[in-house]
């Protein structure tokens, strides 16, 4: 497997991030032409860049892939409540580093970009939720910040329009659950990151202080400078129809040159990705799995084979190396994209051992709100945790999979899925190493130093 | 026609069938009126919805419409095409929609069900023997219904702080506590003392108090009787007692003119807990602390249980005659009292009238928290007014009481439960009166009496209260008053019989109902004991809208707007 031409990285995000002449200060962002583009749009109607963006068919790079256009048309604006925007720079999906890229090379595009959004939805105040151990994150944004301020980016009369809007950045509470949008609106309120139920509280009616609020990806506000430079048809071209624009992926694991890539979603597959971007696997090392898109996304066995059918109709038949990279690749392949965290294992990692690690994370992690996310997790933890302790017993996979079940779709939030996802695909595909772990069991109890 | 009532109904499809309901109501309440459940431990009726136990998760959709026209979709049969939601809902998050179709029974919700029972027992310490909530525990009933009924959790259980004060009343089990958050949304939102909060997170999530705090607060045991499980427990009645042993009585709680509606719970003639009961109108699901402790007067080292004559025991067929004695052909003051109920006020006033003796009454006040213990101490201030017995608003102070003994035209007075000298009759002027007192309780003024008849505590009783709202409430008798001891309205009956020398005054709570609804104007006119036993009954006080009623806006409760001074 190896390829003919390497597939061309296209950086529109990054594209400045890793220049050696480039750095994160206000001056050298205008000398590349930015903060032009929040001068156009200041000079549109807000709804002009709305409509930009819906075209653009942008889709949030937070997770859900949701397209931020229609996100924004969902908003409320008949109570006469302030809206408000927040940027998810929480960025805790295990495998995910794109944010961290953008915030820290490039803040300045990430305020431009929330600025025009700020605009186009008539923020009254923005926020940037950053995750709490982006200690220099979050300090790299406020010095930003206050460069912007200076030259009248953002606060008081922006560019001397009638148009003000105050931009803040929020240290997060230092848990994953502070990503979810709505756990994440009540840490910004000042309290536990618990998620809210919907309904009825969808952030675009009932955010905030129960105000209007778009939650947005830090990616996904980036894009919105490039679509209005571009053009929301422009934009739309890039990629292809419904995974429109570029994504940044993170590839970890046992590959070569793990890191993260920008490419036009769908210029290359999974296969190019690891083999050809990333330098294949370590030498004399076989794939054995690949997580697509962080922790919470299944897991794909490299000898599986995808089968099924395009939307247009269109047969697939795929073998893991050809599962393309964009939104609907992934999820034809029955896992999901997610926040691009590519997660590459192989033949040395034991699959149990895998599974018990990202079980301790999410049962660590659940806001312990609900009742099968806050037992269910902990409970499989347990399981995992005992299997790779040397008591693994030949009624844990069955058990595993029917906990998670029971986990599924039964939640507050989509946490409930993140955590079952991967036990249901670990298991599923994996169930001969769960077995032999039973048979084989007896290992010493110090074997365990992650978990 | 529809009437105005009909309007506010619904439609909707539960489990297949067509039921009306009214509109926008919360699912879960609305399934209950056609005698279906939906399990719950999270939610509950009076507090803001928090959808986070899943125990009421059920199937839903919707009929649907057109996206573009708004038109109803049909099927092929013209019934309207629902769209299920691929997921279940939470029952406890959704209001009834027109057409709104529901599945509380099918397999998925059963799944659902036993999915989060097993869930919910995988970390407990199921020790239901030494749990004061077995037998009221919802975890154990909805373990019989939706529980494995055997354990598939091979693991360790979670090991958390037990028997944590949390505030002089309540005492927490937090390996019990399904963190349902009931607690915490009750403080918040009712006590208004925000003191409750978890820490840790996941599986280890654990109640506590916030630091530095206590749940202190006069409503803290109103977290216990919401609690689901044996988590809160109330420190005064922890292992004391089966609940299963326990009788209920309806009753009304005498605290104040709030009146908020109670269960006394008692066994072989001795309470053992006092508890709110539902009354939306009223007081909700909840009362006071200090309300529930109120039982504890019946065992008091104060209690009257013998009658006196001249200081010395006596019987009552004794004490009665004395009295009797003591009225006739005198001048005589009657000193009623607000916590009296409607049928003895009744009673007392007939008693005045045929003494030809003057009436005073007097007033307990305090402080108003605005929710359930209002500025008037007493449980039935308008059941004077309504009865006749007073005229005008009581006083703390008797000084028309006062002032007439001054004048010396006072030979006898009746004394219902008060003392005079803590309403600033002095002493002095009490020489030379002879006085009948009939009270539950010792008091200088008991002390000072002719004659003391003991009688009985609204536990040890029937009759009804009007509250501050003008609802007139009954209550039974939960416990049987000290040997001997006749209730109040008996006592009444004989004295004004004695007095008439006819024999036509009844004790029997329906005589004395048919008589006081006799009166063409007043506002029980037509009513009976059975009518206010339940709910209690909104009665007419427009006529006295021009009192200056001491309470202040409160739950459920809402001042005249200006009460005119004087
Ligand atoms: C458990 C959980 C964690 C999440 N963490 C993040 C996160 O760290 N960053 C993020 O952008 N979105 C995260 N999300 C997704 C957000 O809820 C939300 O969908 C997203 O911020 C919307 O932005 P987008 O539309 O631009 O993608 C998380 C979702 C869940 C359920
Ligand atoms: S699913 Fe998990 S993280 Fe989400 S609200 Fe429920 S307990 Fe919290
Ligand atoms: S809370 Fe209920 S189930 Fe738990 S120990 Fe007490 S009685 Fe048993
Ligand atoms: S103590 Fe009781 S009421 Fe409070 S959260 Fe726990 S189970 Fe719910
Ligand atoms: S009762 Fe609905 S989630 Fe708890």
């Amino acid at each position: 497997m190896t390829a003919k031409n390497s597939p061309k990285e296209r950086r529109i995000i990054l594209k400045h991030a890793d220049d050696p002449n480039y750095s994160n200060r206000l001056g050298c962002y205008l000398r590349e032409g930015g903060y032009e583009m929040l001068s156009k749009a200041l000079k549109m109607k807000p709804e002009e860049i709305g409509a930009e963006v819906l075209k653009s068919g942008v889709r949030g790079r937070g997770g859900a892939g949701f397209p931020a256009g229609m996100k924004w048309k969902f908003l409320d604006r008949k109570s006469g409540k302030p809206i408000y925007l927040i940027c998810n720079a929480d960025e805790s999906e295990p495998g995910t580093f794109k944010d961290r890229q953008i915030m820290y090379k490039d803040p300045h595009q990430l305020i431009e970009g929330m600025m025009i959004a700020a605009y186009a939805i008539q923020a009254k105040q923005a926020f940037i939720y950053i995750r709490a151990e982006f200690f220099e994150g979050a300090r790299i944004l406020e010095r930003a910040i206050a460069e912007a301020k200076e030259k009248g980016f953002c606060g008081e009369k922006i560019l001397g329009s009638d148009y003000s809007c105050d931009l803040v950045v929020h240290r997060g509470a230092g848990a994953y659950i502070c990503g979810e949008e709505t756990g994440l609106i009540e840490s910004l309120e000042g309290k536990r990151p618990n998620p809210r139920i919907k309904p009825p509280f969808f952030p675009a009616v009932l955010g905030l202080y129960q105000c209007p609020t778009i939650v947005n990806n830090v990616e996904t506000l980036c894009n919105v400078k490039h679509i209005l430079e571009m053009g929301g048809d422009e934009f739309a071209k890039i990629g292809k129809p419904n995974n429109t624009g570029t994504r940044i992926w993170c590839v970890s694991g046992q590959v070569k040159k793990p890191g993260y890539y920008e490419f036009e979603c769908g210029a290359l597959t999974l296969g190019e990705m690891i083999f050809d971007v990333c330098g294949g696997l370590l030498p004399g090392r076989s794939l054995k799995a690949v997580i697509p898109g962080g922790s919470s996304a299944k897991i794909l066995r490299a000898d599986e084979r995808f089968v099924g059918k395009h939307k247009d109709g269109t047969d697939f038949d795929w073998g893991i190396e050809d599962v393309p990279l964009d939104f609907d690749g992934p999820m034809a392949a029955g896992s999901m994209s997610g926040s691009g965290g590519i997660i590459v294992m192989d033949d040395t990692v034991d699959i149990v051992e895998a599974m018990a690690n990202i079980n301790a994370f999410y049962a660590h992690e659940s806001c312990g709100q609900c009742t099968p996310c806050r037992e269910g997790c902990l409970w499989m933890k347990k399981i995992t945790t005992r299997m790779c302790d040397g008591d693994a017993r030949e009624e844990d996979p069955e058990m595993l999979l029917s906990i998670a079940n029971q986990i599924e779709g039964r939640t507050i939030c989509a946490f409930g899925e993140a955590a079952a996802w991967p036990t249901q695909s670990f298991v599923t595909k994996f169930r001969d190493e769960f077995v032999k772990k039973a048979k084989h069991s007896k290992r010493s109890k110090n074997s365990l130093q992650l978990i | 026609m529809i009437s105005k009532g009909k309007t506010d109904q619904v439609t909707i499809n539960l489990d297949g069938q067509d039921v009306e309901v009214p509109a926008g109501m919360n699912l879960v309440d609305a399934v209950a009126l056609h005698g279906k459940e939906i399990p719950h431990y999270c939610y509950h009726p009076q507090l803001s919805v928090a959808g986070n136990c899943r125990m009421c998760l059920i199937e839903m959709g919707t009929p649907m419409r057109d996206r573009g026209t708004g038109e109803a979709i049909l099927e092929e049969d013209g019934s309207p095409k629902i769209g299920w939601v691929p997921k279940p809902v939470i029952g406890c998050g959704t209001n009834v929609s027109p057409g709104m179709h529901v599945k509380t029974e099918s397999e998925m919700v059963t799944g659902c069900r036993e999915g989060i029972m097993e869930f919910l027992l995988v970390n407990h310490p199921l020790d239901c023997p030494i749990c004061d909530q077995a037998g009221e525990c919802r975890l154990q009933e909805f373990a019989t219904d939706y529980g494995r009924g055997y354990s598939r959790y091979k693991e360790r259980k979670n090991v958390k702080p037990k028997r944590t004060r949390l505030g002089p009343r309540v005492t927490l089990d937090d390996e019990r506590c399904i963190l349902c958050s009931r607690c915490i949304r009750f403080s918040q939102e009712v006590a208004k003392d925000d003191v409750l909060g978890f820490v840790d997170r996941g599986s280890f999530s654990t109640l506590t108090c916030f630091p530095g705090k206590e749940l202190a607060n006069n409503y803290s045991l109103n977290t216990v009787d919401i609690c689901p499980v044996g988590a809160l427990t109330s420190t005064d009645f922890r292992f004391k007692m089966r609940v299963w042993f326990l009788k209920e009585t309806l009753s009304i709680c005498p605290e104040s003119s709030a009146g908020c509606n109670t269960l006394v719970s008692s066994r072989e003639g001795e309470i053992h807990r006092i508890a709110p009961r539902r009354n939306d109108a009223v007081n909700d699901s909840w009362m006071t602390d200090s309300g529930r402790a109120l039982y504890k007067q019946v065992k008091s080292d104060d209690r009257l249980k013998t009658p006196l004559v001249d200081r010395e025991e006596s019987t009552m067929e004794d004490a009665l005659h004395s009295t009797v004695n003591a009225l006739q052909g005198k001048s005589v003051g009657v000193v009623g009292s607000c916590n009296s109920t409607v049928e003895e006020q009744y009673l007392l006033n007939r008693l005045a009238k045929e003494a030809k003796a003057k009436k005073y009454l007097r007033g307990h006040f305090g402080e108003d928290d605005g929710i359930l213990l209002s500025a008037d101490r007493t449980p039935n201030l308008r059941g004077a007014l309504i009865t006749g017995l007073a005229s005008s608003y009581p006083t703390e102070h008797l000084s028309s009481l006062a002032q007439a003994l001054k004048k010396d035209r006072l030979e006898t007075l009746i004394v219902v439960g008060e003392d005079l000298i803590d309403s600033k009759v002095d002493a002095e002027l009490l020489s030379g009166v002879q006085i009948i007192y009939l009270g539950t309780h010792e008091n200088a003024t008991s002390n000072l009496a002719r004659v003391v008849i003991p009688t009985l505590t609204s536990f040890e009783k029937s009759g009804s209260f009007v509250n501050r709202g003008f609802f007139l409430q009954g209550f039974q008798q939960a416990v049987p008053g000290p040997a001997g001891l006749l209730p109040d309205v008996s006592v009444l009956a004989r004295l004004i019989n004695e007095l008439t020398g006819e024999g036509e005054s009844s004790s029997d709570i329906d005589s004395i109902w048919k008589d006081m609804a006799r009166s063409s104007t007043s506002p029980l006119k037509g009513l009976s004991f059975s009518d206010c036993k339940k709910d209690g009954i909104q009665l007419d006080g427009s006529k006295w809208a021009d009192l200056a009623f001491v309470e202040k806006k409160a739950l459920h409760y809402q001042p005249n707007a200006k009460p005119k001074d004087g």
